[in-house]
C-alpha cells in the first residue's frame, strides 16, 4: 500500500511516529496527510434504525486512500444516514465504522479531526462574511491565528471567492455558498472530505466548477466520499461507486466493472407502453437479437450507463424513485 | 489549546454577530424598560406605595430582574433555535471537535453579557426616572448569575423547540407566568400559601427577591442568593444535556 502511495504521488516522505507505527506523509494543496491504516474508511455491518424503519440495513464497505467514492441511490435510500454515521452526527444502531483507523462511536473527537464535511443544505453563518465563517471554523479546530489567516487567504483564492471575502454570506448565490462550504470544510486540512449531494440545485456551469474542484482536491491526495442521485455525476467523478437502495448496499465497484457485469450494450425495445431492456456484451450480439425480433421498429441500442445497472439490480427505475 | 478555552470561538461568533446589529440591539433593550418605567414609575407608581416604599423604588429591581430574564433569554433562544432548525449553522459546532459543555459555555456567556449590558442601560434609565437604589458588588454578582440562568434557559429552549411555533409556546408556558408572578410587580408574601410555593419554584423569584432586598438596603438574603446560584448550575447542566442529546441521534 505504502509503495502504491509513493508511486502515485511522487513527493511523499516517510515520517516515523513515536508509537512505532510507520506513517506516510504527503504534502499537497490540501495540506499534510497522515496515514495509519490501509483503508481510510472501513464499515462493517453498519445498521441504523429509526423507530420501525431500517434506514441503513447492514452495510459493509472499504474506501482506499486517495479514492473518490460515490454513494449512489434514489432519495430515501439511506445515503445521507450512512454519511451522518461516518461523520459522527448519528450513532449507529449496530456495526462499526472506522475513519482513518478511529472508531466513530468510541473516538468521535479523533474522527472529527480527520474529516471535512460539506452538507446538502447550506449551514453557513448567514450574518457573517466568508472570511468570518472561515475564521470561526479555524478557531473551532484550534488553529493558530497566523495559520488561520494564511489558510483562509489560500482557500478563498482556491475556490475563487477572495474578492468577495468580506461580503455577508446572505448576499451569496447558491454556487458561491457551495464553494465557500467546500473551502470551509478544507480549513483544518482534513484527510477525507464528505460531500452530501454536492451539486444538487446548481446550474450546469456551476456544477462543472464543483466537479473540477473535487477532482483537483483529489489530485492533491484527498480522499473524497460523496452521495448523489445523479448518474452522470457518479460516472464523471468517482473511481468507485456503491449503489444503495432501501437501506441496502446492492453493488460496489468501478462504474466500468458494474456496467461490464450487466452487459455493456443495452437494447431498449418499446412495445405499446412498455419498454423492455436487454443487456449484451457487444453491439453485434444486440444487433443479432434485434434481427430475431418480429417487430423491430421501436428499438434503441446504446452503451449501458449506471442507471441501467441500477434498474437491472433493483427492478426500480431510478428516476421514478428520485 | 486548553480544553476550557474552547468555548471562545462560539463566544466570538456571538460577539461578531452582535457588533453588526449593535444599533438594533441597543434600541431593543431600551424600549421595553422605558415602557415599564413609564407605566409603573410615572403612571401607576405615583399613586401607590408598597410596604412604605415608593412604588418606583420597589418595582425597579423587579424590572431589572425581569429585564435580565428577557434580554438574556431572547438574545440566545430565538437566534440559536433558527440557526439549529432552519439555517443548520449549529451543525458545524456538532461536527467540530468541541464538547457540548464548551458550546453551551460560549453561548451562555455571550447571552449573559448581552443581558447584563441591557440591565445597565435600564439601571441608568431608572436613575433618570428618579429611582433611589443602593448598588453593591453583591447586586451585580446576583444580576450576572441571573443572566446566566436565563441565557442557559434560552439554550434549553432552542434545543427543545423543533420549530418557531414550539419556541413561541415555550415562551408562553414558561416565561410569561414568571414575568407576572416571579415577584416582579408585587410582593410574593401576600399570596396564598400554595401559590407562594409555586412562585418560589420559579427561578426568577429568588432573583427579584435578592435584588430588591439589596437595593432597598434590607440586607443580603442568603437563602435566596444560594437559590440563584443553584438555578444557574441546574440550568447550565440542563443546557449541556440538551445540546448533547441533539448532537448525536
Amino acid at each position: 500500500m505504502e509503495q502504491n502511495q509513493l508511486k502515485d504521488r511522487g513527493t511523499s516522505v516517510f515520517w516515523p511516529i513515536k508509537n512505532k507505527s510507520r506513517r506516510v506523509m504527503h504534502r499537497g494543496r490540501a495540506g499534510i496527510i497522515l496515514e495509519n491504516t490501509k483503508y481510510i474508511i472501513e464499515t462493517k455491518n453498519l445498521v441504523k434504525v429509526f423507530g420501525k424503519i431500517k434506514a441503513v440495513d447492514d452495510i459493509s464497505f472499504e474506501i482506499a486512500r486517495g479514492e473518490i467514492f460515490a454513494l449512489l441511490g434514489p432519495n430515501g435510500a439511506g445515503k445521507t444516514t450512512t454519511i451522518r454515521m461516518l461523520i459522527t452526527l448519528s450513532r449507529p444502531t449496530s456495526g462499526t465504522a472506522l475513519i482513518n483507523g478511529y472508531d466513530v462511536v468510541r473516538q468521535p473527537f479523533e474522527v472529527k479531526k480527520q474529516i471535512g464535511v460539506v452538507p446538502q443544505q447550506s449551514n453557513l453563518e448567514r450574518e457573517l462574511t466568508a472570511w468570518e465563517n472561515m475564521e470561526l471554523t479555524g478557531m473551532l479546530y484550534g488553529m493558530k491565528k497566523e495559520d488561520r489567516r494564511k489558510r483562509i487567504q489560500e482557500l478563498l483564492e482556491y475556490v475563487g471567492l477572495l474578492d468577495r471575502a468580506h461580503s455577508n454570506v446572505e448576499e451569496y448565490s447558491g454556487g458561491m455558498k457551495r464553494r465557500l462550504m467546500i473551502a470551509r470544510a478544507l480549513m483544518h486540512r482534513p484527510r477525507i472530505l464528505f460531500l452530501d449531494e454536492p451539486t444538487v440545485g446548481l446550474d450546469p456551469q456551476t456544477r462543472r466548477k464543483i466537479w473540477d474542484l473535487i477532482k483537483s482536491m483529489n489530485r492533491s491526495g484527498m480522499t473524497v466520499m460523496f452521495t448523489t442521485h445523479y448518474m452522470e455525476e457518479a460516472e464523471n467523478l468517482c473511481n468507485r461507486v456503491a449503489i444503495m437502495n432501501r437501506g441496502k448496499l446492492i453493488a460496489v465497484g468501478t462504474p466500468h466493472e458494474l456496467k461490464q457485469n450487466i452487459g455493456r450494450i443495452v437494447l431498449e425495445h418499446l412495445e405499446g407502453d412498455v419498454t423492455t431492456r436487454r443487456f449484451f456484451q457487444s453491439r453485434m450480439e444486440a444487433l443479432k437479437y434485434a434481427g430475431s425480433l418480429k417487430d423491430n421498429t421501436n428499438i434503441n441500442i446504446r452503451p449501458a450507463n449506471l442507471e441501467d445497472v441500477f434498474v437491472m439490480l433493483t427492478g426500480d427505475d431510478l428516476s421514478d424513485l428520485g | 489549546m486548553n480544553d476550557f478555552l474552547k468555548f471562545y470561538p462560539i463566544f466570538w461568533r456571538e460577539m461578531v454577530y452582535r457588533k453588526k446589529r449593535l444599533g438594533k440591539i441597543l434600541i431593543g433593550s431600551v424600549i421595553n424598560p422605558i415602557l415599564f418605567l413609564t407605566t409603573f414609575g410615572l403612571g401607576l407608581g405615583k399613586r401607590i406605595s408598597v410596604g412604605g416604599e415608593n412604588y418606583l423604588d420597589f418595582v425597579l429591581p423587579g424590572i431589572i430582574a425581569l429585564s435580565s430574564l428577557n434580554n438574556s433569554y431572547n438574545s440566545i433562544g430565538a437566534d440559536l433555535n433558527i440557526r439549529r432548525t432552519i439555517y443548520k449553522a449549529f451543525d458545524q459546532y456538532v461536527v467540530a471537535p468541541i464538547k457540548p459543555s464548551s458550546i453551551v459555555l460560549g453561548e451562555v456567556l455571550a447571552g449573559a453579557l448581552h443581558g447584563f449590558v441591557s440591565c445597565f442601560i435600564l439601571l441608568g434609565l431608572g436613575f433618570l426616572f428618579g429611582a433611589h437604589v443602593r448598588l453593591t458588588l453583591m447586586f451585580f454578582i446576583v444580576l450576572f448569575t441571573s443572566c446566566i440562568i436565563f441565557a442557559s434557559l434560552g439554550v434549553v429552549a432552542a434545543m427543545v423547540a423543533d420549530s418557531h411555533a414550539d419556541m413561541a409556546s415555550f415562551g408562553t408556558f414558561v416565561l410569561l407566568p414568571m414575568t407576572f408572578l416571579g415577584g416582579t410587580f408585587f410582593p410574593v408574601d401576600s399570596m396564598p400559601i400554595i401559590v407562594k410555593a409555586l412562585v418560589w419554584m420559579m427561578p426568577l423569584t429568588p432573583v427579584s427577591f435578592s435584588l430588591r432586598s439589596i437595593v432597598l438596603g434590607k440586607g443580603v438574603p442568603v437563602y435566596s442568593i444560594i437559590g440563584v446560584f443553584a438555578w444557574a448550575v441546574i440550568m447550565y447542566v440542563l443546557a449541556v444535556v440538551m445540546v448533547s442529546r441533539k448532537s448525536a441521534n
